[in-house]
Protein backbone atom coordinates (compact mmCIF):
# COMPACT_ATOMS: atom_id res chain seq x y z
CA UNK A 1 0.00 0.00 0.00
CA UNK A 2 1.53 3.19 -1.13
CA UNK A 3 1.57 6.18 1.51
CA UNK A 4 0.05 9.45 1.27
CA UNK A 5 2.88 10.87 0.93
CA UNK A 6 3.97 8.62 -2.24
CA UNK A 7 0.77 9.13 -3.44
CA UNK A 8 1.55 12.64 -3.70
CA UNK A 9 4.42 12.54 -5.35
CA UNK A 10 2.69 10.58 -8.13
CA UNK A 11 -0.64 13.00 -8.10
CA UNK A 12 0.70 14.64 -11.11
CA UNK A 13 1.39 12.09 -13.67
CA UNK A 14 -1.98 10.89 -11.95
CA UNK A 15 -3.35 13.94 -13.36
CA UNK A 16 -1.78 14.22 -16.47
CA UNK A 17 -2.50 10.37 -17.17
CA UNK A 18 1.03 9.47 -18.03
CA UNK A 19 1.37 7.17 -15.52
CA UNK A 20 2.54 3.22 -16.05
CA UNK A 21 -0.37 1.03 -15.70
CA UNK A 22 1.61 -0.65 -12.75
CA UNK A 23 1.61 2.47 -10.19
CA UNK A 24 -1.46 3.93 -11.53
CA UNK A 25 -3.74 0.09 -10.51
CA UNK A 26 -1.55 1.26 -7.14
CA UNK A 27 -2.69 5.43 -6.87
CA UNK A 28 -6.27 4.15 -7.68
CA UNK A 29 -6.30 1.31 -5.02
CA UNK A 30 -4.60 4.29 -2.73
CA UNK A 31 -7.89 6.42 -3.48
CA UNK A 32 -10.50 3.90 -2.50
CA UNK A 33 -9.28 3.72 1.01
CA UNK A 34 -7.88 7.03 1.42
CA UNK A 35 -10.96 9.76 1.80
CA UNK A 36 -8.39 12.39 2.05
CA UNK A 37 -6.03 11.55 -1.04
CA UNK A 38 -9.49 10.92 -3.01
CA UNK A 39 -10.51 14.34 -2.03
CA UNK A 40 -6.76 15.75 -3.36
CA UNK A 41 -7.10 14.40 -6.39
CA UNK A 42 -10.52 15.38 -6.94
CA UNK A 43 -9.87 18.82 -6.48
CA UNK A 44 -6.88 19.05 -8.17
CA UNK A 45 -8.20 17.98 -11.28
CA UNK A 46 -11.16 20.48 -10.98
CA UNK A 47 -8.61 23.33 -10.61
CA UNK A 48 -6.70 22.25 -13.27
CA UNK A 49 -10.09 21.97 -15.22
CA UNK A 50 -11.35 24.92 -14.36
CA UNK A 51 -8.05 26.95 -15.70
CA UNK A 52 -7.95 24.92 -18.92
CA UNK A 53 -11.82 26.22 -19.38
CA UNK A 54 -10.81 29.25 -19.11
CA UNK A 55 -11.25 31.53 -22.70
CA UNK A 56 -8.95 34.04 -23.32
CA UNK A 57 -9.88 37.46 -23.41
CA UNK A 58 -10.01 40.31 -26.41
CA UNK A 59 -7.24 42.32 -26.18
CA UNK A 60 -8.55 45.95 -25.02
CA UNK A 61 -9.35 47.79 -28.66
CA UNK A 62 -6.56 50.89 -27.49
CA UNK A 63 -4.05 47.94 -26.63
CA UNK A 64 -4.87 46.19 -30.32
CA UNK A 65 -4.75 49.54 -31.74
CA UNK A 66 -1.21 50.64 -30.79
CA UNK A 67 0.04 46.78 -31.74
CA UNK A 68 -1.22 47.28 -35.25
CA UNK A 69 0.28 50.90 -35.15
CA UNK A 70 3.60 49.08 -34.37
CA UNK A 71 3.62 46.53 -36.60
CA UNK A 72 2.51 48.67 -39.97
CA UNK A 73 5.93 51.15 -39.03
CA UNK A 74 7.69 47.77 -38.74
CA UNK A 75 6.18 46.35 -42.22
CA UNK A 76 6.68 49.85 -43.91
CA UNK A 77 9.87 49.52 -42.56
CA UNK A 78 11.17 46.27 -44.01
CA UNK A 79 9.66 46.74 -47.29
CA UNK A 80 11.46 49.81 -47.58
CA UNK A 81 8.72 51.85 -48.69
CA UNK A 82 6.01 53.50 -46.94
CA UNK A 83 2.56 52.74 -48.96
CA UNK A 84 0.33 55.85 -49.72
CA UNK B 1 -9.22 23.81 -45.46
CA UNK B 2 -12.78 26.00 -46.37
CA UNK B 3 -14.45 27.42 -44.35
CA UNK B 4 -18.39 27.43 -44.85
CA UNK B 5 -18.53 30.80 -46.90
CA UNK B 6 -15.35 29.71 -49.40
CA UNK B 7 -13.07 31.59 -47.47
CA UNK B 8 -9.92 29.99 -47.44
CA UNK B 9 -8.49 28.86 -44.11
CA UNK B 10 -4.96 28.77 -44.20
CA UNK B 11 -2.84 27.25 -41.04
CA UNK B 12 0.11 28.46 -39.57
CA UNK B 13 2.80 27.47 -41.77
CA UNK B 14 1.47 28.88 -44.88
CA UNK B 15 0.73 31.98 -43.06
CA UNK B 16 4.18 32.05 -42.22
CA UNK B 17 5.22 31.39 -45.33
CA UNK B 18 3.23 34.15 -46.89
CA UNK B 19 4.81 36.30 -44.34
CA UNK B 20 8.01 35.64 -45.10
CA UNK B 21 7.00 36.42 -48.98
CA UNK B 22 6.17 39.62 -48.11
CA UNK B 23 2.39 39.15 -47.80
CA UNK B 24 1.72 42.38 -44.71
CA UNK B 25 -2.18 40.55 -44.09
CA UNK B 26 -0.66 36.98 -43.64
CA UNK B 27 0.81 38.10 -40.55
CA UNK B 28 -2.15 39.94 -39.35
CA UNK B 29 -3.92 36.88 -39.49
CA UNK B 30 -1.02 35.38 -37.29
CA UNK B 31 -1.81 38.23 -34.87
CA UNK B 32 -5.10 38.12 -34.88
CA UNK B 33 -5.01 34.27 -34.27
CA UNK B 34 -2.53 34.50 -31.04
CA UNK B 35 -3.10 38.02 -29.46
CA UNK B 36 -5.58 36.97 -26.83
CA UNK B 37 -3.54 34.49 -25.64
CA UNK B 38 -0.20 36.22 -25.80
CA UNK B 39 -1.30 39.20 -24.11
CA UNK B 40 -2.97 36.66 -21.74
CA UNK B 41 0.23 35.10 -20.79
CA UNK B 42 1.90 38.10 -20.51
CA UNK B 43 -0.65 39.56 -18.37
CA UNK B 44 -0.47 36.36 -16.08
CA UNK B 45 3.75 36.63 -15.62
CA UNK B 46 4.52 40.38 -15.37
CA UNK B 47 1.00 40.80 -12.97
CA UNK B 48 1.00 44.37 -14.89
CA UNK B 49 -1.27 45.77 -17.45
CA UNK B 50 1.06 47.80 -19.40
CA UNK B 51 4.04 45.25 -19.04
CA UNK B 52 1.86 42.95 -20.86
CA UNK B 53 1.03 45.79 -23.57
CA UNK B 54 4.99 46.12 -24.11
CA UNK B 55 5.25 42.15 -24.33
CA UNK B 56 2.42 41.82 -26.55
CA UNK B 57 4.08 44.47 -28.86
CA UNK B 58 7.31 43.23 -28.45
CA UNK B 59 6.26 39.68 -28.83
CA UNK B 60 4.74 40.52 -32.40
CA UNK B 61 7.46 42.47 -33.91
CA UNK B 62 10.47 40.51 -33.01
CA UNK B 63 8.96 37.81 -34.12
CA UNK B 64 8.23 39.85 -37.43
CA UNK B 65 11.41 40.55 -37.79
CA UNK B 66 12.83 37.25 -37.66
CA UNK B 67 10.31 35.67 -39.57
CA UNK B 68 13.51 34.61 -41.47
CA UNK B 69 14.95 33.08 -38.56
CA UNK B 70 11.60 30.47 -37.59
CA UNK B 71 12.32 27.04 -38.37
CA UNK B 72 8.75 25.18 -39.36
CA UNK B 73 10.44 22.30 -37.06
CA UNK B 74 8.49 23.71 -34.01
CA UNK B 75 5.38 24.88 -33.63
CA UNK B 76 4.75 28.58 -34.31
CA UNK B 77 2.50 29.45 -31.77
CA UNK B 78 5.12 27.62 -29.26
CA UNK B 79 7.67 29.70 -31.23
CA UNK B 80 5.65 32.96 -30.17
CA UNK B 81 5.32 31.39 -26.75
CA UNK B 82 9.19 31.65 -26.14
CA UNK B 83 9.62 35.26 -27.14
CA UNK B 84 6.86 36.11 -25.40
CA UNK B 85 8.21 34.14 -22.12
CA UNK B 86 11.65 35.94 -22.46
CA UNK B 87 10.14 39.40 -22.75
CA UNK B 88 7.57 38.45 -19.37
CA UNK B 89 10.64 37.26 -17.59
CA UNK B 90 12.81 40.63 -18.56
CA UNK B 91 10.09 42.83 -17.78
CA UNK B 92 9.90 41.00 -14.07
CA UNK B 93 13.67 40.82 -13.58
CA UNK B 94 14.03 44.52 -14.54
CA UNK B 95 11.10 45.31 -11.96
CA UNK B 96 12.42 42.81 -8.72
CA UNK B 97 15.97 44.54 -9.84
CA UNK B 98 17.12 45.73 -6.17
CA UNK B 99 15.10 43.33 -4.27
CA UNK B 100 16.28 39.66 -3.83
CA UNK B 101 13.59 37.87 -5.17
CA UNK B 102 14.51 35.11 -8.09
CA UNK B 103 13.06 33.68 -10.55
CA UNK B 104 15.69 30.94 -11.23
CA UNK B 105 15.84 29.51 -7.41
CA UNK B 106 12.85 30.03 -5.57
CA UNK B 107 13.27 29.93 -1.52
CA UNK B 108 11.85 26.46 -1.22
CA UNK B 109 10.69 25.77 2.24
CA UNK B 110 10.91 22.09 1.37
CA UNK B 111 8.93 21.54 4.97
CA UNK B 112 6.09 23.26 4.36
CA UNK B 113 2.93 21.11 4.10
CA UNK B 114 1.82 21.23 -0.06
CA UNK B 115 -1.58 20.41 1.76
CA UNK B 116 -3.99 21.61 4.59
CA UNK B 117 -7.32 22.51 3.52
CA UNK B 118 -9.11 18.75 2.33
CA UNK B 119 -12.48 19.57 1.70
CA UNK B 120 -14.72 18.56 -1.42
CA UNK B 121 -16.08 21.46 -3.57
CA UNK B 122 -19.66 22.39 -3.96
CA UNK B 123 -20.65 21.34 -7.29
CA UNK B 124 -19.08 22.87 -10.44
CA UNK B 125 -17.41 26.17 -9.86
CA UNK B 126 -18.72 27.15 -13.69
CA UNK B 127 -22.27 26.82 -12.32
CA UNK B 128 -21.65 28.54 -9.56
CA UNK B 129 -20.10 31.91 -10.62
CA UNK B 130 -20.66 34.35 -13.61
CA UNK B 131 -17.89 33.92 -15.83
CA UNK B 132 -16.58 37.48 -14.39
CA UNK B 133 -16.10 36.31 -11.08
CA UNK B 134 -14.96 32.96 -11.71
CA UNK B 135 -11.96 34.76 -13.74
CA UNK B 136 -11.44 36.95 -11.25
CA UNK B 137 -10.95 34.39 -8.66
CA UNK B 138 -8.52 32.33 -10.43
CA UNK B 139 -6.01 35.19 -11.57
CA UNK B 140 -5.97 36.30 -8.10
CA UNK B 141 -4.74 32.75 -7.14
CA UNK B 142 -2.49 33.08 -9.96
CA UNK B 143 -0.79 36.04 -8.86
CA UNK B 144 -0.58 35.02 -5.29
CA UNK B 145 1.86 32.28 -6.47
CA UNK B 146 5.53 33.02 -6.81
CA UNK B 147 6.94 33.76 -10.17
CA UNK B 148 8.82 30.85 -10.12
CA UNK B 149 5.77 28.95 -9.92
CA UNK B 150 3.07 30.58 -11.67
CA UNK B 151 4.97 30.43 -15.22
CA UNK B 152 5.47 27.01 -14.78
CA UNK B 153 1.54 26.50 -14.05
CA UNK B 154 0.35 29.39 -16.73
CA UNK B 155 2.52 27.61 -19.60
CA UNK B 156 1.30 24.06 -18.66
CA UNK B 157 -1.76 23.98 -17.57
CA UNK B 158 -3.23 27.61 -19.04
CA UNK B 159 -1.60 27.58 -22.44
CA UNK B 160 -1.16 23.62 -22.60
CA UNK B 161 2.14 23.32 -23.35
CA UNK B 162 4.09 19.91 -22.99
CA UNK B 163 6.60 19.21 -20.29
CA UNK B 164 8.98 19.76 -23.04
CA UNK B 165 8.18 22.91 -24.53
CA UNK B 166 7.63 24.59 -21.12
CA UNK B 167 11.51 23.11 -19.78
CA UNK B 168 12.56 24.57 -23.10
CA UNK B 169 10.54 27.91 -22.91
CA UNK B 170 11.93 28.54 -19.45
CA UNK B 171 15.19 27.33 -19.80
CA UNK B 172 14.55 24.51 -17.25
CA UNK B 173 15.06 20.91 -16.51
CA UNK B 174 12.24 18.72 -16.87
CA UNK B 175 12.35 17.25 -13.30
CA UNK B 176 12.56 21.27 -11.95
CA UNK B 177 9.37 21.68 -14.29
CA UNK B 178 7.51 18.90 -12.71
CA UNK B 179 8.41 19.64 -9.48
CA UNK B 180 7.20 23.06 -9.80
CA UNK B 181 4.38 22.25 -11.02
CA UNK B 182 2.89 20.22 -8.66
CA UNK B 183 3.89 22.48 -6.28
CA UNK B 184 1.57 25.52 -8.43
CA UNK B 185 -1.11 23.36 -8.78
CA UNK B 186 -1.32 22.22 -5.18
CA UNK B 187 -0.94 25.76 -3.79
CA UNK B 188 -3.67 26.70 -6.33
CA UNK B 189 -5.89 23.57 -5.46
CA UNK B 190 -5.49 25.16 -1.81
CA UNK B 191 -6.75 28.66 -2.52
CA UNK B 192 -9.53 27.50 -4.57
CA UNK B 193 -10.81 25.07 -2.18
CA UNK B 194 -10.61 27.87 0.57
CA UNK B 195 -13.32 29.34 -2.21
CA UNK B 196 -15.05 26.31 -3.23
CA UNK B 197 -15.15 24.05 -0.66
CA UNK B 198 -18.84 22.20 0.49
CA UNK B 199 -20.17 24.89 3.58
CA UNK B 200 -20.41 22.51 6.36
CA UNK B 201 -17.83 20.16 4.84
CA UNK B 202 -15.26 19.71 7.74
CA UNK B 203 -11.53 20.16 7.26
CA UNK B 204 -10.01 17.12 7.67
CA UNK B 205 -6.54 17.18 9.00
CA UNK B 206 -3.90 15.66 6.41
CA UNK B 207 -1.59 13.41 7.91
ZN1 LIG C 1 -3.79 8.96 1.27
Amino acid sequence: MLTCKEFLQELNEYLDETIDAGLRKQLETHITECPNCWVIFDTSKKTIQVYKGMEPQSVPKDVEERLMLALQKKMAAKCGKVKT
Amino acid sequence: METGDGAAVFDDTALVNLARDGDTSAFEQLVSRYERKIYRLARHITDSESDAEDVLQETFLKAYGHLDGFQGNSKFYTWLVRIAVNESLMKLRKRKSGRTVSLDEPSDNGDEPLVREVAVWEGNPEEQYSNEELRSILEKAIQSLKPAFRTVFVLRDVEELSTEETAAALDLSIPAVKSRLLRARLELRERLTRIFRKKGDDVLAYL
